[in-house]
């Protein structure tokens, strides 16, 4: 292979982007050494076992995923702006489709809800860590070298071009000869492995270690909602793994699972991508609903509204995501019977979703509601989720679906599902959480703008996609002609995806400032809370609880405050507390697994079967493993206590 | 943590060993074998089913929960799920079939 080959030339955006890649390596490793970081970045980040500290570093990649994910929608909308534009050649268009929607699929909604996971859950159910601390670590590690596997696709060997559903024939051989494909199957199989590994862990934290008298119907809504998530984890992520070895097969070793001749079958590959595509958007929003019901209840100061039948709409949802799939492709030809039994089932998710949105306005019916910037994103939620799911009952409708399928119509619809439900959700337990994981608070005002740039900058963007699609404008298409009329509402989308990128500047600018000058939490309860995570102090020490509280009450935190007490900790009680040890096992087979990704890609079996069997030697040094963790004496508790104001 | 095993893993090192055998197994009846079409599917989707079995009792603790409830739980979802992506998956793909 030439070095032509393999790095990508010919574009002055590519060449941009290597520049400021290399100038960007260079100034984290000159920061790194002038300030003598290493050794924390190693001890503190890369070895830590913490929950939080996990949490955080999820947070943070999908922060970054969410800048590249929003530069690719940019480039996307600059160059949908006007007709015959020459911004981008189709080519580059359909690379930036594919990477778009993987990255913000897999790459940035899927971390950054297993990254507020990893913070709040075991502080919910009062726990000190997960079930499997080593584990958690090993599953972040390998999401991230997926994750940056699948970005270097476009300065070294091409990005994946298929779209984000890599459909063969498109993504076979055949049309795809480069290794650009080959990036998605591996680099999605490597995070892949790590989200499986999320779901088990946490579906045994929070079976296996909630508070004494934490039954299952007193958990807070949001660890209902991961409890159920990790189950659809569970059963859907097999079903890529297997889709996903079938599809590095055929690119790699040139087998016919899913080729047009020699008995393969392309539409195949469409029917087990949907199979786990379509709980994957359920593991993505059911959090989200768990997200909203938690700083709903908080700023209307009111209990959560049907408890109980919020419980079983989530279960009758994720029950319902396993037999919905096929709504996916309607057009395909499956014939009467299929698509009127998926259609069916697809209209009744509404049901139980529509149960939940009264239930959220029963919450805030005659509630003391504070405007806060997490309770505005919630609040938004809820209008522009509906318009998101009534549109998806329009397109549930089989015969109609034949008008609207891969028009700007589903484009808008799964914008308005995924950016108001999921993104919504994330940027508003951020603003939630964020004193438990840095101890001060993002600045109200400048979230408020945010909110406000970003709200209405989506629905500027967005709503005229719906009328886009009913003018027969398609997706994937990387020009039009100026006779189609499609112009006027195409300037008013990227007026509106330019409102939405300033509000995430704003983000980050509040990140920034909030760390300076925000205001810290000295109390740990700044929102006046229900849940036990605010029962411990901000940020949370790193045994989270010096005492396992006791719950009585669904409203655990609210409980104790109602009874006068607050969570006291009595320094008598205390005893040592056994913790987990840090490792940088995890990060190393991590790093094995990237370069036997790299090889794999690039057909450099050589290079692939020696990080294999790094991968392997880091799996038997576990199995002999015989660290037992260690215990945190009392004396440094009550240290510790004293200093945060939670002790005697 | 805490739970020492200090005997050694006899379950898991035959569960791993037959795994191992019924994968080659597979590999030579599908690839080597020289049987009908049919009668090769027949048996490595046998070959299969034997395996997962294995795998639940060697591997996966069947038999070591305190519950049994949980147990009749998890199995008939799985079943329930396996029967929708298998079945499913043919009533869909029918078409093309």
């Amino acid at each position: 292979m030439k070095w032509n080959e393999f790095f990508v030339t010919g574009q002055p955006l590519i060449y941009a982007a290597d520049v400021s890649i290399v100038l960007t390596v260079i100034g984290i490793v000159f920061i790194l050494t002038y300030f003598k970081k290493w050794k924390w970045l190693w001890n503190e980040w890369l070895t830590t076992v913490d929950h939080k500290k996990i949490g955080v570093m999820y947070i943070i990649s999908a922060v970054l995923m969410l800048f590249r994910g929003g530069v690719d929608a940019l480039l996307m909308r600059a160059q949908l702006t006007a007709p015959n534009m020459k911004f981008l050649d189709s080519q580059h268009y359909n690379e930036i489709f594919t990477t778009h929607g993987t990255i913000m699929i897999l790459f940035m909604a899927m971390p950054f809800i297993i990254g507020l996971m990893n913070i709040v859950v075991p502080l919910q159910i009062g726990a000190r860590d997960v079930a499997y601390p080593y584990l958690n670590a090993l599953s972040f590690w390998l999401f991230f070298v997926g994750a940056m596997l699948f970005n270097i696709a476009f300065v070294i060997g091409g990005s994946p071009d298929a779209g984000w559903t890599a459909y063969f024939p498109l993504a076979g051989n055949e049309f795809s000869p480069g290794v650009g494909n080959n990036y998605y199957a591996v680099a999605l199989q490597i995070s892949g492995i790590g989200t499986l590994m999320t779901g088990i862990n946490f579906l045994v934290t929070i079976l296996k270690m909630r508070a004494p008298g934490m039954t299952l119907m007193r958990m807070p809504m949001f660890t209902w909602t991961i409890l159920i998530t990790c189950v659809l984890i569970i059963f859907a992520f097999p079903v890529l793994t297997v889709a996903l070895a079938l599809m590095t097969f055929d690119r790699l070793f040139d087998t016919q699972f899913f080729t047009m001749a020699n008995g393969g079958m392309s539409m195949l590959w469409a029917n087990l991508f949907w199979i786990w595509g379509h709980p994957e958007v359920y593991i993505v929003i059911l959090p989200s609903f768990g997200i909203f019901s938690e700083i709903v209840s908080t700023f209307a100061r009111k209990r959560l509204f049907g408890y109980k039948a919020m419980v079983y709409s989530i279960v009758g949802i994720a029950f319902l995501s396993f037999i919905v799939w096929v709504h996916h492709f309607f057009t395909m030809g499956a014939g009467a019977a299929v698509n009127s039994f998926f259609s069916i089932t697809t209209m009744a998710i509404a049901i139980p979703t529509g149960v939940k949105i009264f239930n959220w306005l029963f919450t805030l019916r005659k509630g003391k509601i504070r405007f806060t910037t997490a309770m505005l994103w919630s609040l938004a939620f809820i209008p522009n989720f509906v318009i998101g799911g009534v549109t998806g009952v329009m397109l549930a409708m089989a015969a109609a679906d034949y008008q609207y399928h891969n028009s700007y119509f589903l484009i808008a619809h799964f914008h308005y599902v995924l950016i108001a439900g999921t993104v919504f959700a994330c940027f508003a337990g951020l603003h939630y959480w964020y004193p438990k994981m840095f101890g001060h608070l993002l600045n109200e005002r400048l979230g408020k703008w945010t909110f406000w740039l970003f709200m209405i900058g989506f629905n500027i963007c967005f709503f005229p996609m719906y009328f886009l699609g009913l003018m027969g404008m398609t997706r994937r298409m990387y020009t039009y002609s100026a006779g189609l009329g499609w112009t006027p509402l195409n300037v008013v989308a990227t007026v509106g995806a330019v409102l939405m990128g300033i509000g995430f500047i704003v983000l980050c600018y509040n990140i920034y400032y909030s760390a300076r000058y925000g205001e810290r939490d000295m109390t740990g309860d700044p929102w006046d809370g229900r849940t036990l995570e605010w029962a411990t102090s901000s940020p949370v020490a790193h045994y989270n609880f010096a005492v396992i509280p006791e719950v009585t009450d669904l409203d655990a935190y609210w409980r104790m405050k109602k009874a006068g007490k607050g969570f006291e900790i009595d320094e008598e009680k205390l005893k040592p507390i056994h913790m987990p040890s840090n490792s940088g096992r995890p990060f190393l087979i991590s790093i094995a697994f990237f370069f036997a990704g790299f090889g794999l890609v690039f057909k450099w079996f050589t290079l692939a079967i020696i990080a294999a069997l790094f991968i392997v030697l880091g799996l038997i040094l576990r199995s002999f493993d015989d660290d037992d963790g260690y215990y945190i004496s009392v004396d440094e508790i009550k240290r510790t206590e004293r200093l945060t104001g939670k002790g005697a | 943590m805490g739970n020492h095993h200090e005997t050694f893993p006899w379950k898991h090192i035959i569960g791993f060993i037959l795994s191992l055998v019924l994968t080659f197994v597979a590999l030579w009846v599908a690839l080597s074998s020289g049987l009908a079409t049919k009668v090769i599917l027949v048996v490595i989707v046998t070959l299969a089913i034997v395996q997962a079995a294995l795998q639940l009792f060697m591997f996966m603790h069947m038999t070591e929960s305190d519950s049994g409830k949980i147990q009749t739980i998890n199995m008939v979802y799985s079943f329930f799920i396996a029967a929708v992506v298998v079945a499913g998956s043919i009533w869909t793909m029918a078409f093309v079939l």
